[in-house]
């Protein structure tokens, strides 16, 4: 199995200054980002960037030849229009190497306001087919998509092939129900949600409730898990609730469960993946640190020689140290019985 | 993986339960004074004064489970000020000396410590988040710069970022 290699940029997150410089110093491609407010779905207090520490961060990135993505990948409420379109404006301004965008009328403003300026299409735009694609190529000119992450490996390489846009797709980190850009759960429950004010779970929502053998965890007053002592959980989210359904208790939406793609690697470059998008702009510079240099081992060493390419144990090792949840799945990369 | 220079990761290790005993029957001021006024030499100079402002009027509690120690404190408007019984945190962050250790050096994250129940957080959970973007938002070789020598500096920060 030897075929033509073109290595995918390994884009890793980073919640503030420290974190893109973990990436970069550990070898990230592209580091994505995002500022201080509900203009990016990560919103959480104190952390992303202001323009002095983003500015700092690009000129960090681009001394090593490293490239900065800003997502600004919410959907604006009408009343707050102009905050979006300011955030796109300031990220034009620093010089940003591409936004991560989601919304129809802020990609549109992008195009028409920052012709120079690289568009990527965010996941929580749900773009699913090649025709979606093609629609905001042909109409606002975006160069990359990331894919949703419901798609098998057989459907990216099919959307790969009739699409000029660059695909990117989820490699690694915390999953969702992926209804990305339309989940309407924790505004269910808390009255807010993350294609609007950028969090699944607000924090002033969430409470951690330690028992004398484990713990519970409350969203808005709603009890949505119990853990035993030595159960791993997951992040507060009404989707990996354990919910009693007909008399059973059990995850009824999903399973905590972190996404691993580290064995498909030298599918996915085969089929022209461009890029490979780590999860967590949540997380700290040492989760960064660690899950980077992992990735970016593991892609040298495929692209140098696919079909010798197995995934490290200490690297799988490492990555399931990290994770959310249970367990680690392929998610929907692998389905076996289609 | 770790670049030449840098010092060793942190082993594991839990100190033995006869410490907690001892630890538990003194006096509790000594080490709240401690971390009090090692925070306070932080603000302005590892951060900034406007970044600790949430924490101004909240109580917290730090819980160094094989230690045996709580140090309660609160932030106050001249500084992290160590609280006086009954304590009635609104924080509680509890982890063993070596997890808090490498928290602090950047070669775990607390997520991950929190997934393997290794780290527990209790209480407003908003607040703790603060702190921990807080914390992680510190850019030590820059915060450092002027303390210490850089070349002292470079391979302790290194250790930091990995």
């Amino acid at each position: 199995m030897e075929f033509p290699v073109h290595a995918p940029e390994l884009t890793c997150p980073a919640g503030g200054l420290p974190a893109l410089k973990a990436a970069v110093d550990n070898g990230a491609d592209c580091v994505y980002v995002g500022f201080r407010d509900e203009t990016n779905a990560r919103a959480f207090n104190g952390l992303n960037f202001d323009a002095a520490t983003l500015r700092e961060g690009i000129a960090y990135a681009h001394r090593h030849r490293r490239k900065v993505l800003v997502a600004l990948n919410t959907f604006p409420p009408a009343a707050k229009w102009a905050q979006w379109t300011r955030a796109v404006d300031l990220a034009a301004e620093l010089g940003v190497d591409a936004v991560i965008c989601a919304d129809l009328a802020l990609i549109g403003y992008a195009a028409r306001t920052h012709p120079e300026l690289r568009l990527h299409l965010s996941v929580q735009a749900s773009a699913t087919n090649y025709e979606a694609i093609n629609f905001y190529h042909d109409h606002f000119g975006i160069r990359r998509a990331v894919l949703p992450r419901v798609l098998s490996v057989a459907q990216v390489e099919h959307t790969i092939a009739r699409t000029p846009v660059e695909i990117e797709v989820f490699g690694y980190g915390s999953l969702c129900v992926m209804v990305e850009g339309r989940c309407t759960l924790s505004a269910y429950a808390t009255g807010e949600s993350p294609n609007c004010q950028g969090v699944c779970s607000p924090a002033k929502a969430v409470r951690w409730e330690q028992l004398p053998n484990g713990m519970r965890t409350r969203l808005n007053g709603f009890m949505i898990d119990e853990f035993g002592a030595d159960e791993r959980p997951g992040y507060p989210t009404l989707c990996k609730g354990r919910f009693e359904v007909q008399g059973e208790t059990y995850y009824a939406l999903e399973e905590p469960a972190s996404l691993n793609t580290l064995e498909l690697l030298p599918e996915l470059v085969r089929i022209g993946v461009r890029a490979i998008k780590i999860e967590g702009r949540q997380r700290s510079p040492a989760y960064v640190a660690q899950v980077t240099r992992v990735w970016r081992e593991a892609i040298d060493r495929c692209v140098a020689a696919p079909s010798a390419y197995v995934p490290a144990p200490a690297a799988l090792a490492e990555l399931n140290r990290l994770s959310e949840g249970q367990t680690q799945t392929l998610g929907a990369y692998s389905r076996p019985w289609r | 993986m770790r670049p030449p220079g840098a010092m060793p990761k942190l082993p594991q290790f839990t100190l033995p339960r006869v410490v907690a005993k001892i630890v538990s029957r003194l006096p509790p001021q000594p080490p709240a004074l401690a971390l009090t006024a090692a925070l306070d030499w932080g603000i302005g100079r590892v951060v900034s004064r406007e970044s600790v402002e949430p924490l101004i009027g909240r109580r917290f509690a730090l819980v160094v489970r094989d230690l045996g120690l709580a140090v309660h404190f609160e932030g106050t408007p001249r500084g992290f000020r160590r609280a006086k019984p009954p304590f009635d945190p609104e924080l509680s962050v509890a982890a063993t000396l070596r997890d808090f250790i490498a928290l602090g050096l950047r070669e775990e994250d607390p997520d991950t410590l929190f997934f393997a129940r290794r780290l527990a957080i209790e209480g407003d959970t908003e607040l703790g988040l603060t702190v921990k973007n807080l914390l992680d938002g510190i850019d030590w070789q820059r915060a450092l710069e002027g303390v210490w020598p850089p070349s002292f500096l470079k391979a302790r920060t290194t250790a930091f970022t990995g």
